[in-house]
């Protein structure tokens, strides 16, 4: 079952490097959470405080935040093409090279005490690294923004590898802290696309030496 | 009491949105206050809020410089321009962000502050250094135009990621220390150190230097340094510089004390030292090239900040003078910034080639901004020329003697790049003599006497201090 899960995460992030619609990209966002949401939930093994700092990480993930981005994207009445920096053939190549090097990497350097699926910490990685890709190789703020969620969802994934047991004051503080984040990032879309007209951060190149 | 220390700045914050900036400095009054208590009494605590000697440092620091920054804001908000006006550089129109939400971001500022210097969970650290990011954003983007709100994103943007790997660290030492019950509470993680497994333990630190370096403004992580101490208003640019930077130090500090009880410090120095010389270097290059006075003092910051890694990468010999040189260099450079912020407010500009002739139009401006100059390059008799000596002499002791050589390079090659800016605003003929506001000049003067007389004699207390702290590490 969190093998499933895990795949069609994997399945999700390549389509986040394909994809070049921004309401796509958010719903593959949106998707993501639900799918961490529900990895996090198989690992909870029915304790009460786990089960919530799940459905939290459900709600917060999967709902709260793409429905802020959504927001965003409608105040800010942006073109609805991803804009991207680096190709699609090229992005999707990234993805899964990030894959296989995950892969390798998870299988060299072992945790001390087994996750509860092998395929959950390369998963943990290659998000991580979709993320970065997507922040790196991206123009507008907005995707740029999504690229720091997904790199925050690999964040949350290797959390559950690694901390099944973690204190639930923190994984609730963390959770906060990244919708906390993406609201004030959103309020700094709203900014750049009132003073720019546009949120590509193509126009955002007036500071240099 | 502890715990007043965060709570207090933070309702006052709420406050300050209504009540404004008289409010804004007496909460600074009460927090220095606070501190000052809290520093003599050292209440016993244990578990995740605590008051060592290295956290009380910081959180000293940051609690004066935030005093003396409220001061300098009553005069500068006073003098603000309200409503639209033309921008300096560009002429665009321009307003401000309101006062009461200036206001009440830097108290949340300070709180976010105090709660990184008194955590003792890596957790909660990182949480608060992650505040730190949240409640500074609103603070640069104050002059609502296109250069700030640039300078506000990447700000944004690039510490959040960094701050990411950062908590990625904290992770992998949660893996690396999978025996301890509580995990990531500081004295836990140091006694148990010795046995965690030490490719996760490596592994960990790599990712905790990189995320919190980012946000320490280590190059080639610098980026967003320089745009946003340009941008932010003169008394932001000086907490962010005197005050942020050391907080994201001091987490990288945290860091290295748990692989120092694991045994690895040698090879965590090794890495420090790489960031302290990229540091230093690319500063040199830079200060000499650019144009703009903030950002050739916001570069002088990323120096400063490679010298503190360098000191802590030297080993033992080196931390005492490291730890001296953040207080020189936050006492420094927030009474530069807050000097820069009268010269743009007297000259309208912000670039060195139309800067001439200060000593003349703005003498007592240019008598303390030839006195900063002079600290911050490292000349007798300020503070930072003691602590750069005694860094200088504990490279020499090292096994590399061409760190010293090194060092002693770039500092020069520093001094040079930053007179020629210096003396050019300085000398030169200029307009007649005008008026300069006292109080613009009271908190810059009281800084840079501190470091000044902490040049002159060290007092025996804070020496002792500065010891007990340096040998938590």
């Amino acid at each position: 079952m969190i093998d499933l899960v895990l795949v069609l995460l994997i399945v999700t992030n390549i389509e986040l490097l394909g994809s070049s619609r921004l309401n796509a990209c958010i719903g593959l966002c949106a998707r993501q959470g639900f799918l961490l949401g529900g990895v996090a939930l198989s690992v909870a093994r029915l304790e009460p405080g786990l089960i919530a700092v799940a459905l939290t990480a459900l709600i917060i993930k999967g709902a709260t935040i793409p429905w802020l981005l959504r927001r965003a994207m409608r105040e800010s009445r942006v073109a609805r093409e991803v804009e991207p920096l680096i190709g699609y053939t090229f992005s999707l190549a990234f993805g899964f090279l990030a894959l296989a090097v995950s892969l390798a990497l998870a299988g060299r350097i072992p945790l001390p005490t087994p996750a509860p699926s092998p395929l959950l910490v390369p998963v943990a990685f290659a998000t991580l690294a979709t993320g970065l890709f997507l922040v790196v190789a991206r123009h507008k703020a907005l995707t740029q923004a999504l690229g720091y969620l997904v790199f925050e969802n690999g964040i949350f994934a290797f959390g559950l590898a690694a901390l099944p047991e973690a204190p639930l004051a923190i994984e609730m503080g963390v959770l906060l802290d990244a919708l906390v984040a993406v609201l004030v990032m959103g309020i700094t879309i709203f900014h750049i696309n009132r003073t720019f007209d546009s949120i590509s951060t193509e126009r955002l190149t007036a500071l240099r030496d | 009491m502890l715990t007043a220390l965060w709570i207090v700045p933070l309702v006052a914050g709420f406050l300050a949105l209504k009540l404004g900036r008289r409010f804004l400095l007496l909460s600074a009054g009460v927090h220095a206050l606070l501190t000052t208590a809290a520093l003599a009494t050292r209440p016993a605590a244990s578990g995740w809020i605590q008051l060592d000697a290295l956290g009380g440092l910081f959180l000293a620091l940051s609690s004066l410089l935030f005093l003396a920054a409220s001061f300098h804001a009553q005069g500068y908000l006073r003098r603000e321009v309200q409503g639209a006006r033309p921008d300096l550089l560009e002429g665009d129109l321009f307003s401000n962000a309101p006062e009461g939400l200036f206001c009440a971001c830097l108290l949340w500022f300070l709180a976010s502050m105090s709660l990184v210097c008194l955590s003792h969970q890596m957790t909660l650290l990182w949480i608060a250094v992650e505040a730190t990011t949240l409640a500074s954003a609103p603070l640069i983007y104050f002059h609502r135009h296109h250069r700030s709100l640039e300078a506000t994103w990447k700000y944004l943007l690039i510490c959040s990621v960094g701050l990411g790997l950062a908590l990625l660290g904290n992770l992998f030492l949660v893996v690396a220390g999978s025996e301890l019950d509580s995990p990531l509470q500081l004295e836990m993680l140091r006694q148990g150190a010795a046995a965690f497994d030490p490719v996760w333990l490596k592994l960990s630190f790599v990712l905790l230097v990189v995320g919190y370096g980012t946000k320490m403004g280590l190059a080639p992580l610098h980026t967003w340094l320089p745009d946003t101490h340009s941008e932010a208003p003169s008394l932001v640019s000086a907490l962010l510089s005197g005050s942020l930077l050391n907080c994201a130090f001091l987490a990288i500090l945290r860091g290295f004390q748990v692989v120092s009880a694991a045994g690895l410090s040698l090879q965590a120095q090794q890495m420090l030292l790489f960031f302290g010389l990229a540091s230093l270097l690319v500063s040199a290059v830079f200060i000499a090239i650019t144009r703009d006075f903030k950002r050739m003092l916001a570069y002088s910051s990323v120096e400063h900040m490679g010298i503190l890694t360098l000191g802590l990468g030297l080993g033992p010999a080196g931390w005492f003078a490291m730890l001296l040189h953040a207080v020189s260099h936050s006492l420094v450079k927030g009474g530069m910034f807050m000097l820069a912020g009268n010269v743009m407010e007297g000259f309208h500009t912000r670039r060195i080639g139309e800067v001439h002739g200060m000593l003349r139009r703005m003498p007592l401006t240019g008598i303390l901004w030839m006195a900063g100059f002079l600290a911050l390059t490292g000349s007798p008799p300020f503070s930072p020329f003691v602590s750069e000596f005694l860094l200088f002499q504990a490279a020499l002791t090292h096994d590399h003697p061409w760190l010293a050589a090194s060092l002693v390079a770039a500092l020069a090659a520093i001094f040079l790049g930053m007179s020629r800016s210096v003396l050019g605003m300085a000398q030169g003929a200029g307009s007649p003599r005008e008026a300069e506001p006292l109080d613009a000049l009271a908190a810059p003067a009281l800084l840079l006497g501190l470091s000044l007389l902490l040049g002159l004699a060290l007092p025996g207390p804070l020496g002792a201090f500065l010891h007990e702290a340096a040998a938590t590490l």
